[in-house]
């Protein structure tokens, strides 16, 4: 028990350098769990909601399209429920199946998997920030919901302050359940919708367009887009498999980090 | 696809999406990774979701070519379009849809 707490005091001193986050350097509130602290006061679970629905409202032409694609892919209602459960990351299920139906290996689908998932590393390292003093069973649990979507709102709310790890991991939990049962619909549901129809094949690649727009924050970044793009395309044309996306990921990303310290050091010199 | 296999791909699957999930919150809430590496990682998301587009729009057919004029990158432009005015997840992926529909029954 003892050792425990003493272990708690010396994350919370770690964490955070002089006060500012280790991601952007911002500072953030002393104190990020201000607001009703009472997390059965009506206003606590209210917020989460506000926070939450526009994610559930996303999730569900997403969820029902990934539904169909996969009933099409012959996959049934509780290969889909337990799909949606276990992996709960929308882009490579969209993949995953995609590959199933094209026959792909399973090794090569979780090596996919892993790729498409790794920018979670991202959005947890960004998270963390506001997370310290939280038990290791709650960021175990935490982890579990974190995704593009939930990972922004969840984000810009703890910049702002007041926003307790309780309405965030809330937030999580209800993008969780409108995901899960937004699938289990559209597997329903595809049996009567014929293949191909209601441009149901361009959710994902809208889906993907949209999570772009979201990351294009400056022009180094659309510069790296624009870098990591060409290179998919080329190496995807010499290299055969779905290797080119992390190489033309890990090459546009370590490009446009290349361009930022070459800027950074231009200035610096002007300065 | 056996029922057991299925079963070891999704948990395989889930497997790799939870751990990249987990490790920074567990590790991050200790100690600090070093300040250049955060920001190569800041580069990762844009990164792959360009390449994940690029390659979804710009390619066809197996073996896959090069095809610049196609539905799927015509389509994108509006939809990339409505993306960045409305910032609007679920209005993107009906707008696109049915963008794409109209289009496909149009040609």
């Amino acid at each position: 028990m003892k050792s425990r707490s003493s272990r708690g005091d010396e994350r919370d001193a770690n964490s955070v350098v002089n006060g500012k986050s280790i991601l952007n350097g911002e500072p953030i509130p002393k104190d990020g769990r201000q607001g009703p602290k009472n997390p059965y006061h009506f206003r606590f679970a209210l917020d989460s909601i506000k926070a939450a629905w526009p994610i559930c409202l996303g999730y569900l032409p997403l969820g029902f399209a990934f539904g169909v694609l996969a009933q099409k892919a012959g996959l049934d209602l509780l290969d889909i429920a337990l799909m949606s459960i276990l992996v709960y990351a929308g882009s490579s299920q969209f993949i995953a199946v995609a590959m199933l139906s094209s026959g792909a290996a399973p090794v090569s689908i979780i090596l996919t998997t892993f790729v498409v998932n790794l920018r979670h590393l991202l959005m947890s390292s960004s998270l963390a920030v506001y997370l310290r003093g939280a038990g290791r069973r709650f960021l175990s649990v935490f982890a579990y919901g974190v995704t593009d979507e939930s990972f922004s709102v969840n984000l810009v709310k703890f910049r702002a302050g007041g926003w307790h790890r309780y309405q965030a991991l809330a937030v999580n939990q209800m993008s969780n359940f409108a995901w899960i049962g937004s699938t289990i619909l559209g597997g329903y549901g595809g049996q009567f919708i014929p293949a191909g129809s209601f441009g149901i094949d361009y959710a994902l690649i809208a889906m993907f367009l949209c999570l772009l727009t979201f990351q294009l924050r400056g022009r180094l970044y659309v510069l790296t887009a624009i870098i990591s793009g060409a290179a998919a395309i080329g190496i995807s044309l010499v290299v055969p498999g779905n290797g080119f996306v992390i190489m033309a990921s890990l090459f546009g990303a370590t490009a446009g980090f290349a361009f930022k310290r070459y800027a950074q050091r231009k200035r610096g010199s002007y300065a | 696809m056996l029922k057991t296999e299925y079963i070891l791909l999704i948990v395989g699957m889930g497997l790799v999406t939870y751990i990249p999930r987990y490790l920074p919150l567990f590790f991050l809430t200790q100690r600090n990774l070093p300040r250049w590496f955060i920001e190569w990682l800041d580069m990762i998301p844009v990164a792959i979701l360009s390449a994940l587009v690029f390659s979804e729009i710009f390619l066809s057919g197996s073996p896959r070519h090069l095809d610049m004029l196609q539905i799927k990158s015509l389509v994108a432009i509006p939809t990339f379009l409505i993306a960045l005015k409305t910032k609007s997840l679920g209005g993107t992926v009906i707008s696109g849809m049915i963008l794409f529909w109209l289009m496909e029954w149009i040609s």
